[in-house]
């Protein structure tokens, strides 16, 4: 049988606009990057610069705070993922494998978080932290984004151990072992992926929070990578360079973490869209 | 059945009383992390978040903090700014949802189909989502300056402008400008979420359909969009919660200017809070737009149920 030849065309063609749609403001971002400061003005529309350096970045990296602003940010979301998966699995594994009288209470609470706009817990979150000395610092936003990612996270490792078996953890606690020991040694080995799923999207969020870390910090010294470009933006409005260079290097974490995960995006969207 | 299995096991019950208390409370030990840090993040914080509403509280006013009873909301009633944030939220909504799942829809249905290459376009095409939201913002603001980006120059070329100027000073159009950064942010969601469920659907209905000489939109009618319909009524109705709540973009791009045009409710309130420092209206405005949603749910969940019922 012949393909017939025109869908599959129109097929190709809708992709490709997909695909050029989804990737050109990225490649403007990296281009601009690119682009040598005389050059900015008098080529400002041109597809690609006719010469291209790399002084963006080297100046970004030696000369501005963005290393700190980087650092801060690692050290924020890779907090923040570690604990929130940690907390998860213990809470998704009660959710999944016990049935026990407060779990509807639990679950209903779950998923009240995930329907009330955050932006209402700006102003109280900021009053409660400043006596206890958390605001203007790291340990205050990883506190914050802990809260906010759990639930999310708690169903999305709730959806992973519903896909085990439960005879495994019965056979071993026949063999002796208690129910914690079968959780730490047989369960959270088979649930790896799930793990790292649950790792990636918490980095991912934790990385691209904004109000918060406007609210709760001021100064480079525990400014993420949001706030600093954004202070950075509102300073030198005009170092259109750096600032995407500095944009790209943001980019660069966020797209590894994404190419991580992407094989568990479906199953992990699922569980969010209909959880929560 | 099971409760008689339930007495009779409690008859037969003969571990100690500790070891029955600590099988008890086994899962709410493992909960106990994620509990604690909820109520006491979140919970706590929304309770006080509710108490400011009928408070004076700014930050800067050391005298302020007494109780004003209903005063804010009397402020508020009479507020131009809060009423234009509300229209601004519906429109901001309405137009991003639409967008973001008609053409996610048709990303899914694209993708739905084997080729060469499906996997790496996949990727590519989803990409947008791993891309912080704050830098999208910034990204499109860049795209739309006239000095450092392509698109004024586009529109111009096109007669769609008098001069290359910028859609986000232009408040006739300004909204627009968060909107389209929106829907490139946001159609990954929905395709990926439509996507695992077209993939879903028995493939031997749509061979049965076409043996029987179906088109294409008969079969898309009548086979895809029944499956398809549960994921899309939970997916866009909580989309629509969630994107009228999605402060980030506006911020980055707008600050809610010109002049107020892309001011929804959810930047009003952080605007409030963070450049007014007014936390006691912030915090009114905050409940107003929590009542709202409510009620926006508590309508979907009886909407629900007469469906269901019906089938």
């Amino acid at each position: 049988m012949r393909t017939p030849l025109l869908p599959t065309t129109a097929h190709r063609l809708a992709i490709l606009a997909y695909v050029v749609f989804a990737l050109f403001p990225l490649y403007w971002l990296f281009k601009v990057s690119l682009t040598p400061n005389d050059l900015l003005y008098s080529e400002g529309v041109r597809m690609w610069p006719s010469r291209t350096t790399w002084e963006h970045y080297s100046f970004v990296l030696q000369h501005s705070a963005f290393p700190t602003f980087f650092k801060n940010s690692l050290i924020v979301s890779g907090s923040t993922a570690i604990i929130v998966t940690i907390c998860a699995s213990l809470s998704g594994y009660a959710l999944s494998r016990f049935s026990f009288r407060a779990k509807y209470w639990i679950v209903g609470l779950m998923l009240l978080t995930q329907m009330f706009p955050l932006v209402m817990l700006v102003a109280p979150i900021f009053k409660i932290l400043t006596p206890l000395g958390l605001t203007n610092s790291l340990t205050g936003l990883i506190v914050v984004y802990t809260a906010f990612n759990v639930p999310f996270a708690t169903f999305l490792m709730q959806s992973f151990f519903d896909g085990i078996p439960k005879d495994l953890e019965e056979a071993a606690m026949i063999d002796g072992a208690t129910k914690f020991t079968a959780f730490r040694e047989i369960i959270l080995p088979l649930t790896l992926p799930g793990i790292a799923a649950t790792l990636g999207f918490v980095f991912t969020a934790a990385w691209s929070e904004l109000l918060f870390a406007l609210m709760l910090i001021n100064g480079n010294n525990a400014a993420t990578f949001p706030v600093g470009l954004l202070t950075f933006v509102s300073k030198f409005s005009v170092d259109f360079g750096q600032m995407m260079a500095a944009g790209v290097l943001a980019l660069v974490p966020a797209a590894l973490f994404f190419l991580l995960i992407q094989r568990y995006l479906v199953q992990g969207l699922t569980a969010g869209a209909v959880k929560g | 059945m099971s409760m008689t299995a339930d007495v009779y096991d409690r008859r037969q019950d003969r571990r100690p009383w500790q070891k029955r208390l600590a099988d008890a409370s086994e899962p709410y030990l493992y909960s106990a992390p994620a509990l604690i840090l909820i109520i006491v993040v979140m919970l706590v914080p929304l309770v006080v978040g509710i108490s400011y509403a009928f408070r004076d509280i700014q930050l800067l006013n050391p005298f302020s903090g007494g109780f004003i009873g209903l005063e804010h909301f009397e402020t508020l009633s009479k507020d131009k700014a809060f009423y234009v944030a509300l229209k601004n939220t519906l429109w901001w909504t309405g137009a991003s949802v639409f967008l973001q799942f008609a053409f996610g829809l048709i990303l899914a249905l694209l993708l739905d189909k084997p080729f060469m290459g499906r996997g790496l376009v996949q990727a590519l095409v989803f990409l947008p989502w791993a891309v912080p939201s704050f830098l999208a913002g910034l990204n499109w603001a860049w795209l739309f300056n006239p000095v450092i980006g392509p698109i004024p120059h586009w529109l111009f070329d096109l007669g769609l402008m008098s001069q290359p100027g910028n859609i986000l000073s232009d408040p006739q159009y300004a909204m627009w400008g968060p909107i389209i950064a929106n829907v490139w942010w946001g159609i990954p969601f929905f395709a990926i979420t439509l996507l695992a469920a077209l993939q879903s659907i028995p493939r031997d209905l749509y061979e049965a359909a076409s043996i029987d000489g179906a088109s294409w939109f008969q079969r898309f009618w009548s086979i895809t969009l029944p499956f398809l319909a549960p994921t899309i009524a939970i997916t866009v109705l909580l989309r629509t919660v969630w994107i009228s709540n999605f402060a980030d973009l506006i911020v980055v791009m707008t600050g809610g200017g010109p002049a107020d045009r892309t001011q929804i409710v959810a930047s009003y309130i952080f605007t409030q809070a963070f450049k007014a420092l007014d936390f006691g209206y912030a915090s009114a405005i905050a409940l107003v737009l929590l009542v709202l949603l409510l009620a926006y749910s508590m309508l979907i969940i009886l909407l629900r149920q007469t469906l269901l019922n019906k089938g």
